[in-house]
């Protein structure tokens, strides 16, 4: 199940639909690195709000994710965790200290629009429309 | 009473019972006989009953006008389930009744009592009967116990299972009623917890409130514990998981009312209280609050333990 | 009681077929959707933990009853390696792999009744059961 990855400006937005295999999750993560070091990408955002469980891997593989991210200078943001699955999360003890989560891909924009300004830089994307195109 | 284990012949059948054809056939007999002997006697076997119901201090939430409008529906279709063989009708009439007593406080207990004293007012009333003829007396029993056992069952599960339909109710529509989160303005939820918290409740109160926070879209969240007395310390890991469920859906929480007892029990929990928004009361934390939610450089960051600079620059 | 159902563990998809099934399952039973979740979360740590250690096994899901309360049995099986120290590996924060592992400890936390066996060389079971709140 290959997730779609879109780029909307300076940022990659990757979409998942469906339950992920561990696999999958594994395709993502190289996939994300693979153009996030391809190009000018100051932001990914990871929509994980069709995910009806986030175990050990998936959160690993989130982790991974803003780590090579940030080696690269993108910063990464999660976004879509659904209230159920937070609370599983939490109960298994997984945390995703250390990345940024947020409610929804709004949010997601608006976070990295934040930290991209915060950053210094000049060149800030586009402001999305209130209902940017999902993948 | 005639031993049931005897002979199974629940005689509301034609089949054949144990001993042959012949049995079977005074057995189908034999019951049409008990019920017609239940009928003609109607009057006077309900009315003992109510009064054995009346002496043995059941059903004292009703008044005795109402317990004898009941018995004369449990009369009948007791009777019209001996007859028939069939207890849809019995369940169904169970149910209906156990709707209309449940919110009158009447228990359990007190609804298998009755049918227990209707079975034995039955029951001796068959003895007065044919005590001159025991033969025929120990066949009539054998017909009479199996079905009147299933019925006595049959009432007592009807009633049991209203029961415990209504309390899912109860405490579903409880559940509904109590939404403790609040939204004070647009992204700023509080939720005041009062009293004594169990695992239960505290488990409940944690899936409304991210919940809320989806559905409102909130940044910013405020829980009170002033309210609370004590917190043991599975209900104070409880808050944490709460805390940090909730910044898993982009929402600060700020915890507010700690008192020193609880602050202790979260240390001793191992909670690093430096890593928890804390403010004194209330009133302070919605302050606080809105302070961050009107701070644009508070759009939500990543949670503590980031370490900071460690993005390059391209 | 009544039906199991036995789901074989062999590869990734498998582990997402478990949980949702789990996860269905435990919607029969009656369990919220919050623990319809939480259910679904440890099935995916203990079916993964399969995969991992013995490549192989099987998961089986049946429903249980106690008096009046529900519940769901899990019961996790392989002949895979073992766990040397079962002690050890129920510690929370033991690992053997990339510190994030939630895996027994964590599946453990979310389940009413946990037991492992386990022998060297020959296998491990892990029986779980998570049971519906009494009215």
């Amino acid at each position: 199940m290959e997730v779609p990855i879109l780029r909307q400006g300076q940022y990659l937005i990757a979409s998942i639909q469906s339950a992920l295999t561990d696999a999958d999750l594994s395709h993502l993560r190289e996939a994300l690195i693979a153009q996030v070091g391809r190009s000018r990408c100051r932001g990914v955002i990871v929509d994980v709000t069709a995910l009806d469980v986030m175990d050990s891997f998936a959160v690993r593989t989130l982790r991974d994710i803003a780590h090579m991210a940030r080696l690269r200078g993108a910063e990464t943001v999660i976004v879509g965790i659904q209230p159920d699955v937070a609370f599983a999360m939490v109960q298994l003890g997984l945390t995703l200290k250390g990345v940024a989560t947020v409610l929804d891909l709004e949010e997601g924009l608006a976070f990295l629009d934040g930290r991209t300004k915060d950053r210094g830089l000049d060149t800030r994307p586009k402001r999305p429309p209130s209902n940017p195109p999902r993948g | 009473m005639a031993d049931t284990k005897r002979s199974v012949s629940v005689s509301t059948r034609t089949s054949e019972a144990p001993g042959g054809g012949a049995l079977s056939e005074s057995s189908a007999g034999l019951l049409r006989e008990l019920v017609a002997h239940l009928r003609q006697n109607r009057t006077q076997l309900r009315e003992e009953w109510a009064r054995r119901i009346t002496r043995a201090e059941l059903l004292t939430a009703m008044t005795e006008e109402e317990i004898f409008a009941e018995a004369t529906a449990v009369y009948d279709n007791y009777v019209e389930a001996l007859e028939t063989g069939t207890f849809e009708a019995l369940q169904a009439y169970s149910r209906r009744l156990s709707e209309r007593i449940i919110p009158r406080g009447v228990e359990t207990d007190e609804v298998v009592g009755i049918v227990l004293l209707l079975r034995d007012v039955l029951a001796r009333s068959l003895f007065n009967k044919y005590q001159d003829n025991v033969e025929k007396l120990n066949r009539i029993l054998d017909s009479y116990e199996p079905a009147a056992n299933r019925i006595a069952n049959t009432v007592a599960v009807g009633f049991v299972e209203e029961r415990e339909r209504i309390i899912r109710q109860q405490q579903e529509a409880i559940r509904e009623l109590s939404t403790p989160v609040l939204q004070v303005r647009e992204r700023l939820l509080i939720l005041p917890i009062i009293g004594v918290i169990d695992p239960q409740r505290a488990r409940q109160l944690t899936e409304q409130l991210l919940r809320a926070i989806r559905a409102n879209r909130a940044k910013v969240v405020v829980i009170d514990v002033t309210g609370v007395a004590a917190m043991d310390s599975g209900v104070a890991n409880h808050l944490v998981q709460t805390v940090e469920a909730s910044r898993l859906l982009g929402a600060t929480v700020i915890v507010t009312g700690l008192s020193p007892e609880i602050a202790q029990t979260l240390v001793t929990i191992g909670v690093d209280l430096s890593e928890m928004a804390t403010v004194g009361d209330l009133q302070g934390g919605i302050e606080e609050a809105e302070r961050l939610l009107a701070d644009r450089a508070a759009i939500p960051g990543p949670q503590p333990g980031r370490e900071p600079g460690t993005e390059l620059t391209r | 009681m009544g039906e199991e159902l036995r789901l074989p563990i062999a590869a990734d998809v498998d582990v997402v077929e478990a949980r949702q099934q789990g996860r269905a399952l435990a919607a029969v039973a009656g369990f919220s959707s919050g623990e319809q979740t939480v259910i679904a979360a440890a099935i995916s740590e203990i079916a993964r933990n399969i995969l991992m250690y013995a490549k192989k096994g099987e998961v089986i899901l049946s429903l249980v009853q106690n008096g009046d309360r529900q519940g769901v049995s899990i019961v996790a099986t392989d002949q895979g390696p073992g766990i040397p120290d079962v002690d050890r590996a129920m510690q929370y924060g033991y690992s053997t792999s990339h510190g994030v592992g939630a895996g027994l400890p964590g599946a453990k936390r979310l389940m009413d009744e946990f037991e492992v066996d386990s022998v060297v060389g020959r296998g491990t079971t892990i029986k779980m059961k998570k049971w519906r709140r009494a009215i």
